[in-house]
């Protein structure tokens, strides 16, 4: 365990902490704000890596397939919070829940149906198949450092919104209080569906980052929205500061936990014993991490309300 | 007195059909909705091309396929096995992808006195103290593929190897019969989360590790995770990848380039060189488009092994056309298949490596024969 197998680990915790932030920040918004459980957030993931990867097919260049998919999502999230979403909102959360469940279902089969049951091709592009040395013979794939970077901007991009503008001032107040914020004349209504599609959308730049490194298939985004539930929950539901810490700890718990916890149960146990036991344990850890926030801050690390 | 009629003319309808002629009814399992929907996809295609080339015969007799699909849950398999036997009333349950749910249905097929018939899925159980004289597998014996690796990579003289493999039992099976053959150093042996996407955290304790060699069991997306994030992570130059059931006509689509030079062991190939493959292969690839993969290839088998069963015993009943199987010589895109005592091919195990075609379409290509005439090792443990 040298200290630059655990440097390379970090990135590769970050890297998948920054990913569940996109995919979360959106979900924490819809679930705190608008007061909605929305389970289909997985589907935007998956939405996302498909028009990416189809665009890029078709045009070549990585790039435009990413700046094109980018308003494909937005569009999709409005829609879909245009069509359905928006007659759901006075329902209970256990209708909420039935419904985008059902969403779920639509969306797999949906691009089962257009693009076929296999996983889409799609590689990285040229210009960013190489290494980056972090450190002096450290070497690490840049793509993954863009994913990082990519990341870490639509976060600091978020809180300038969020805490900086007019329209974060609406989004705030809307937390707080969403009759008395439509009482001082703001449109709530529109406020939520613009909310709806911004998540929609990082949830979606989230999957065209992913397309290059995972397959792009029918239900990929369905392991991410379980973590990022768990995210939003340690973190405060409502709260997009929170979501990003929970998001940064739970990738590098996840991460850490499954590399070096068979390795160092192996130190206490005998070896059989370790590779068994290890990776069960490891994909409980963000679980039980979950578990002891909610018995010391039941609100979550960074409470949205009051 | 217009529905009595209607009644009476079903009913004669349907008695003079039974009069006309004996039929077969073969239920066909497997997975159709999913992650995995792509590989019942692709056995479904190979059962409808087997009907095709029969001429909607089988041995003489009308035959009709029902497909039923399991999701990949072992209770819907459960109840879905009861349902084709039950209600459908078939003679034969065949298909099957996954280890799990084949132990789930092993049983009530079984004792119900229904032929079972596996195109995948072969757990050591089965093979060995639970066999059953009415089950028949037309794939492999779970251990018997990654033996060959083993065998290979200690035949090759490689030092060390790390292994990987998801955690749950097929993937238990498959290093444990990687290890009965390999008796190098094992630098590291890591169980994956099953349907894991990102590796990179494995890869980089794989790096530090520094085997010469990694072998790998990743189905189905894992594989393609996996192999593509092995090559954007440039460990080519740190190990070299060995794989089993990972790199496949399933991934390859998804994979390209990424794969080529990649090394796997299998007990088929598009490439084998017998005349019903050919024809299997040219036909598939003309029909659906695409390489088809050793899932298809298994389920055409399939049929083509009850279509051999009926016209050697001139019956569907389950305890003589087994007999036909048992004895082995059935004609399949493997060649003439020989069985042994638990009803489990004996087969070659072939190296395969990953290529371009003449048309620029990455397959694979037998490069060596690891094993000839290949058994498993639990037909001893099978008293029937």
């Amino acid at each position: 365990m040298t200290f630059t197998l655990i440097l390379e680990q970090t990135f590769n915790g970050l890297q998948a902490g920054v990913t569940l932030f996109l995919v979360a920040a959106g979900l924490t918004l819809i679930l705190g704000i608008m007061d909605f459980v929305f389970l289909a957030h997985g589907s935007q993931v998956m939405i996302g890596a498909y028009a990416a990867a189809a665009i890029t097919q078709a045009s070549g260049n990585f790039y435009l397939g990413v700046l094109l998919a980018i308003p494909v999502t937005f569009a999709s999230g409005y829609l879909l919070e245009f069509l359905i979403i928006r007659h759901l909102y006075r329902r209970d959360h256990m209708e909420q829940v039935l419904a985008t469940f059902g969403l779920i279902l639509f969306f797999n089969e949906a691009i089962r149906v257009s693009f076929g049951p296999a996983a889409l091709f799609s590689d990285l592009p040229h210009s960013l198949s190489c290494f980056v040395e972090i450190l002096p013979a450290t070497p690490y794939p840049a793509y993954r450092l863009g994913v990082i970077i990519v990341g870490l901007l639509c976060a600091v991009g978020i809180h300038l919104l969020v805490s900086r503008t007019r329209i974060g001032a609406m989004v705030r107040a809307g937390a707080n209080n969403p009759e008395m914020t439509a009482a001082l004349g703001i449109n709530i209504k529109t406020l939520f569906r613009l909310i709806f599609a911004t998540g929609a959308c990082l949830a979606g730049v989230a999957g065209m980052m992913l397309g290059p490194l995972t397959a792009v298939q029918s239900g990929m985004g369905e392991p991410l929205l379980i973590l990022s539930l768990v995210v939003i929950i340690i973190g405060g539901i409502g709260s997009v500061r929170g979501a990003f810490v929970a998001a940064i700890i739970v990738g590098l718990v996840d991460t850490l936990g499954r590399v070096f916890l068979p390795s160092i149960l192996r130190l206490f146990v005998e070896q059989a014993t370790a590779d068994g036991a290890g990776p069960a344990l490891a994909s409980m850890l963000v679980y039980i991490l979950m578990a002891v926030v909610l018995i010391f801050r039941p609100t979550g690390l960074f409470p949205a309300k009051g | 007195m217009k529905k009595f009629m209607t009644i009476c003319a079903i009913s004669a309808a349907m008695s003079a059909g039974t009069a006309f002629a004996e039929s077969v009814k073969i239920g066909y399992m497997t997975t159709l909705s999913g992650g995995a929907g792509i590989i019942g996809k692709q056995m479904q295609n190979a059962v409808n091309l087997a009907m095709e080339h029969k001429g909607g015969k089988l041995g003489g007799m009308d035959a009709e396929v029902i497909f039923a699909d399991d999701q990949r849950k072992p209770d819907v398999a459960k109840q879905l096995a009861n349902r084709l036997m039950k209600s459908d009333r078939v003679d034969v349950v065949a298909g099957v992808i996954w280890s799990n749910l084949l132990m789930a249905i092993h049983k009530p097929v079984t004792r119900n006195g229904t032929l079972l018939i596996s195109s995948n899925a072969g757990p050591s159980p089965i093979a060995g103290s639970q066999c059953n004289k009415n089950f028949v597998s037309m794939s492999w014996q779970n251990d018997q593929t990654p033996e060959g690796m083993g065998k290979h990579m200690q035949d090759a003289g490689i030092k060390s190897v790390y292994l990987m493999a998801p955690n749950y039992q097929a993937g238990k099976d498959m290093l444990a019969g990687f290890k009965r053959y390999y008796k190098g150093t094992i630098k590291g042996e890591v169980y994956t989360k099953l349907g894991q996407s990102d590796f990179q955290a494995e890869l980089s304790a794989l790096r530090a590790a520094g085997a010469d060699a990694t072998m790998i069991f990743q189905p189905g997306g894992m594989g393609i995770n996996f192999v593509k994030q092995w090559k954007q992570a440039g460990m080519d130059s740190v190990s070299k990848l060995y794989t089993v059931f990972s790199v496949d006509g399933v991934s390859l689509p998804a994979l390209k380039d990424a794969a080529i030079g990649i090394l796997g062991t299998q007990t088929w190939s598009p490439d084998l060189d017998n005349a019903i493959n050919k024809k299997f292969v040219a036909d598939y690839k003309a029909k659906f488009g695409g390489y088809p993969s050793f899932y298809a290839a298994q389920a055409y088998d399939t049929i083509l092994a009850i279509d051999h069963a009926i016209a050697k015993s001139g019956s569907k009943d389950t305890g003589k056309m087994r007999a036909v199987l048992a004895a082995g010589n059935i004609p399949t895109t493997r060649g003439n298949l020989k069985m042994n005592t638990n009803q489990f091919p004996i087969q070659n195990i072939y190296l395969r490596e990953a290529v371009k075609d003449a048309d620029g379409v990455v397959t694979t290509k037998v490069t060596g024969t690891v094993f000839t005439d290949h058994a498993d090792s639990y037909a001893k443990q099978c008293k029937f």
